[in-house]
């Protein structure tokens, strides 16, 4: 597991998704971001360096 | 050290989730701010962090130095009491485009002009957001706001050139794009001796962004990567390829004025040896 989404912080805005190169990320049902292609997670550290909200994190 | 790891540290985790709204980019900036005090390894017994009042002013709450949440506009004052009484301590001073450069504007140029030392970390989102939405004085002319539905007609301050004029003697910009740029300039703006400001570009999708058709959080951060130029590649660009832009980078610094605290202590020095 190369990525640890703390879903309690999350809320939703997307930024995570919209520059992950790869397109893991993606807004579940109740709008919480889920990793739908951890496989091709290359751990560039997009989403943690843009994420406002400290929710998630890429494990090396 | 990891971010997950830096956030334990430097945060009281206990009060996470933030109150900053989806997308806010004031999150972003408040993470800069303890990375570059992890790159500068300093102990958190030795940094203050004052702040004023605002969306971006709720960001002491959450650091665990030592810190005040104090009135509007009055977190310069604050700071600058703070940093008379123990120069050891590393000062920073978190605040708003309204904070700073409103209720607090007398106080941001007086402070410049002192060249006290400290480091004041402004979040720019152009708009008073935790009030509803109206219009500041970096709101930039032109912009709607909920005090301005049919756009603002004042021009925005340029804050970095004001407070050089003032007398900071460092003044740069980066925006939450630009996150590991705003980082290392946080760093190099506490390393600074002397009155430092960092304008730190930051998207408010909802009292701004939503009022200005700019989009969603993720559009507002790339409007940002399409608007901000590092300072070289800016220099080089004609006046016309400047419209609407703005340089990020260091933009200004002075290491030959002399710190008000240095010349406060020689005074005492000198009204203590009798010699006139």
């Amino acid at each position: 597991m190369s990525l640890k989404i703390i879903t309690e912080r999350c809320k939703g805005c997307g930024i995570c998704a919209a520059f992950c190169p790869k397109q893991v990320l993606a807004l579940s049902e109740i709008e919480k971001i889920e990793a739908v292609h951890e496989e091709n997670c290359i751990k560039c550290g997009q989403c943690e360096l843009r994420c406002p909200d400290y929710a998630i994190f890429v494990e090396k | 050290m990891s971010m997950e790891n830096l956030i334990n540290k430097y945060f009281r985790p206990g009060r996470l989730p933030h109150i900053w709204c989806p997308g806010c980019g004031n999150g972003v900036i408040t993470g800069c701010i303890v990375k570059a005090i992890d790159k500068l390894a300093l102990e958190k017994d030795n940094v203050a962090v004052i702040s004023g009042i605002g969306c971006s002013s709720r960001a002491s709450g959450y650091l665990d130095f030592n810190t005040v949440h104090s009135a509007h506009g009055r977190a310069l004052p604050v700071a600058t009491g703070v940093k008379l009484a123990d120069p050891s301590l590393k000062v920073l001073v978190v605040t708003g485009d309204g904070d700073a450069t409103a209720i607090g504007g007398n106080h941001l140029i007086h402070a410049a002009r002192r060249n006290i030392d400290m480091t004041v970390v402004l979040f720019n989102n152009s708009i008073y957001g935790m009030t509803g939405g109206q219009y500041s004085p970096l709101t930039p002319q032109g912009s709607k706001a909920t005090t301005a539905p049919y756009a603002t007609i004042e021009p925005a301050f340029d804050i970095t050139e004001l407070a050089k004029a003032a007398g900071a003697t460092f003044v740069a910009r980066a925006t939450t794009f630009h996150a590991q740029i705003l980082t290392d300039l946080i760093a190099k703006g506490i390393q600074h001796k002397g009155f430092s400001l960092i304008e730190a570009v930051s998207g408010c999708p909802i009292s701004f962004g939503r009022q200005n058709k700019m989009g969603g959080p993720a559009d507002m951060m790339k409007w940002q990567r399409d608007h901000g130029v590092m300072l070289a590649a800016w220099n080089k660009m004609t006046d016309e390829q400047k419209a609407g832009k703005f340089p990020i980078g260091v933009l200004h610094e002075d290491n030959s004025r002399k710190e008000y605290t240095e010349a406060y202590d020689e005074l005492i020095a000198r009204a203590q040896g009798g010699n006139k």
